[in-house]
């Protein structure tokens, strides 16, 4: 993991006393609330529907004990006890006091933890791929490259005041993970020929445009990949459009200005740009890279583990559910559940966190990492240790067996906390895992992603769940759209609008009814809802859907 | 024909603890949606935000909420202003959980 350096520490340090006065000038009415929003928001602190809320960066989502620790001890201390993970790797804490944000900091940067551009019109946190460094399937590491561009971006000068905020998500395997294709750039690690690259995508994002990236570069080297990063900023930064903050992302100017023409003017600036580079990003690099090497591996022999799968079909249904194949055979990736049903997804009490961070210094190596699917993952568990660290979580309420599966819910906070939101999301994603749970259907359903956002923003990633749900406000009543087919991996999709809309009372049995039709129109176990929803389309889905029309056309 | 006024209140966020509040008739800003003044002259509910406006220091995003007059004071009409008035609906927080 990567250590703060003297440099960072000094850095932060002032950052955050600048900020402890700016908050006292607010307090004693030096400062407006004109003057302050600018400045709450570049150090993440926003005003939601029932109090304050702080947005603090995970960068590229990567832990340690220690700053898990103390982020269950600034939940206990300064919020009600719990802390909400995000779908960009984020934690937010809703219900802080202005005067105490400030202490809040501090006791971040302690343990070198931040809440610096996760918000505002500049680079936000730099998000990857929640298994890096432990996959197998994966050809480099990302998260080097996401520590640089984490540094490049705080606070750079030119990045400060942009048309709009920018978003940029990098994954190091093919199976992308990362929804880079929903980022305004996403970075794929390839090879080619033996050389280690980046494929650069630019344009893509959810909200009320949704778009899928377009490959702007298919393969930048190591040593030009800062100065192309940073000449598409820049071209977008200068030409992009700040007459409409809904056309000032980079995915409209894509869409406007044409990939082929934004590729020419990229291509200008980042001549320019790379004779200003004189290597010292390279070196940079190196540094950080040391921070990131492997754990050492050890080795046992796998009797714990055996023995429990063989025995215990609660253990066995849970590592066939959760766990993933780790790039050391005698390893695996655990993912902890932050979606017990009926429960809020994303949610981790202070003892939780403080569990977690134990198991990840007893068992993990040390790491932990949030995913923007909003669960916690131990990336380095030896198979042996599986059982000791399942047994462990199930007592304290996070042993839920479904990642994949139809009740491992991205939501988004909705209006339940959300000022910008439309209608609930929470309560929805509650009331489906509660009653997939009841059907006892959700191991025969299989892979199934729902995705859920109060407003058309997008923060739940519906555009790209196999079942995406957004809520809305339809006459002073909460209103709730589902789509179809979409999917944030490497095949990226939007999905398409099944119809009109459903009221909170309709929207349950509704997801219900298109369930139970998948389970009848699959050609097997092995057709996953995505895989049908390809095969047969809407139609289909669409009957199960709306029974009234079939009725109706039956007539 | 211009529509006819509706009932308003005047509703902000405290500056120091951001929760909901709600301007009284007497001047005072209180936590209870019940308390707050029901305003139903549109050249009054303007003056009142104006009043409300000038305490900067105290208030944060003040704006006038529609509600319908309950037996108990008023009541929300849209359903943000329900949560708003209650808290979350996922955990006893909030307004719900006291003061």
């Amino acid at each position: 993991m990567y250590q703060y350096t003297d440099f960072d520490r000094a850095f932060l340090a002032e950052r955050n006393a600048q900020f402890r006065t700016q908050v006292e000038r607010r307090i004693d009415g030096s400062l407006t609330e004109d003057e302050f929003k600018p400045l709450r928001l570049m150090n993440g602190l926003y005003l939601q529907l029932h109090a304050y809320m702080l947005r603090v960066a995970i960068p590229y989502g990567t832990l340690n004990s220690a700053q898990m620790r103390q982020l269950a001890m600034i939940a206990e201390r300064w919020d009600k006890g719990y802390g909400h993970f995000t779908t960009r790797q984020n934690i937010q804490y809703n219900w802080p006091k202005l005067r105490y944000v400030p202490d809040m900091l501090d006791a971040l940067a302690e343990v070198g933890m931040h809440a610096i551009q996760t918000s505002g019109n500049t680079i936000r946190n730099v998000t990857a791929d929640h298994f890096a460094g432990a996959a197998a399937d994966e050809i480099a590491d990302p998260r080097p490259v996401a520590e640089l561009l984490r540094q490049w971006s705080t606070d750079h000068p030119e990045f400060q005041f942009m048309p709009r905020k920018f978003k940029i998500a990098i994954t190091g395997a093919p199976n992308d993970r990362a929804v880079t294709a929903a980022h305004d750039i996403g970075i794929r690690i390839v090879e080619r020929n033996g050389q280690i690259g980046y494929q650069v995508l630019v344009g893509g994002g959810l909200g009320r445009t949704p778009m899928i990236g377009k490959v702007l570069a298919d393969f930048v080297s190591g040593e030009d990949l800062l100065p192309y990063l940073e000449a598409t900023v820049a071209v977008w930064n200068v030409i992009g459009r700040r007459d409409n903050k809904y056309k000032a992302r980079i995915k409209i100017l894509v869409h406007e200005f044409g990939l082929e023409n934004l590729r020419a003017e990229v291509d200008k600036e980042f001549a320019l740009r790379k004779a200003q580079f004189t290597g010292v990003d390279q070196d940079l690099l190196a540094q950080i890279e040391a921070n990131f090497a492997a754990p050492a591996f050890k080795t046992e022999d796998q009797d714990r583990y055996n023995n429990a799968y063989t025995h215990d079909a609660l253990f066995r249904s849970w590592a066939d559910t959760n766990l993933t194949t780790h790039r050391n055979p005698e390893y695996a990736i655990v993912t902890i559940s932050l979606k017990a049903h009926g429960k809020t997804p994303g949610d981790a009490s202070a003892r939780q966190m403080q569990l977690m961070a134990q198991l990840a210094e007893s068992y993990g190596h040390d790491e932990l990492r949030i995913s923007h699917e909003q669960n916690v993952i131990l990336p380095h568990v030896n198979k042996n240790d599986v059982p000791s660290i399942y047994y462990a979580l199930k007592a304290e309420g996070l042993g839920t067996a479904n990642i994949g599966l139809i009740s491992d819910i991205i939501a988004c906070p909705g209006m339940d906390y959300c000022a910008l939101a439309t209608a609930r999301s929470i309560p929805i994603a509650q009331e489906i895992a509660t009653r997939f749970d009841e059907l006892k259907l959700e191991h025969d359903i299989g892979p199934l992603k729902i995705k859920i956002s109060g407003c058309i923003n997008a923060c739940g990633h519906h555009h790209v769940g196999h079942i995406g749900i957004i809520g809305l406000d339809r006459a002073g009543v909460e209103n709730y759209q589902i789509t179809l087919g979409g999917t944030g991996t490497e095949d990226a999709a939007v999905g398409q609008r099944a119809g009109r809309g459903f009221s909170a009372e309709e929207i349950i049995p509704a997801i219900e009814r298109l369930v139970l039709a998948y389970l009848d129109l699959r050609d097997s176990r092995e057709e996953t809802f995505l895989d049908a929803f390809r095969r047969l389309g809407m139609a289909p889905f669409k009957a199960a859907l709306y029974p009234e029309k079939r009725a109706l056309a039956a007539e | 024909m211009p529509k006819a006024f509706t009932p308003r209140v005047v509703t902000a966020n405290d500056l120091l603890e951001g929760d909901v509040i709600y301007q009284t008739a007497d001047d005072r800003w209180s936590r209870r949606l019940e308390e707050a003044e029901i305003i139903e002259d549109e050249a009054h509910a303007q003056l009142r935000l104006l009043d409300a406006e000038r305490q900067k220091n105290i208030i944060v995003g003040v704006y006038l909420a529609d509600v319908a007059k309950g037996e108990n004071g008023p009541e929300p009409i849209h359903f943000r202003e329900a949560f708003r008035r209650t808290g979350p609906s996922n955990y006893f927080h909030g307004k719900q959980a006291g003061f």
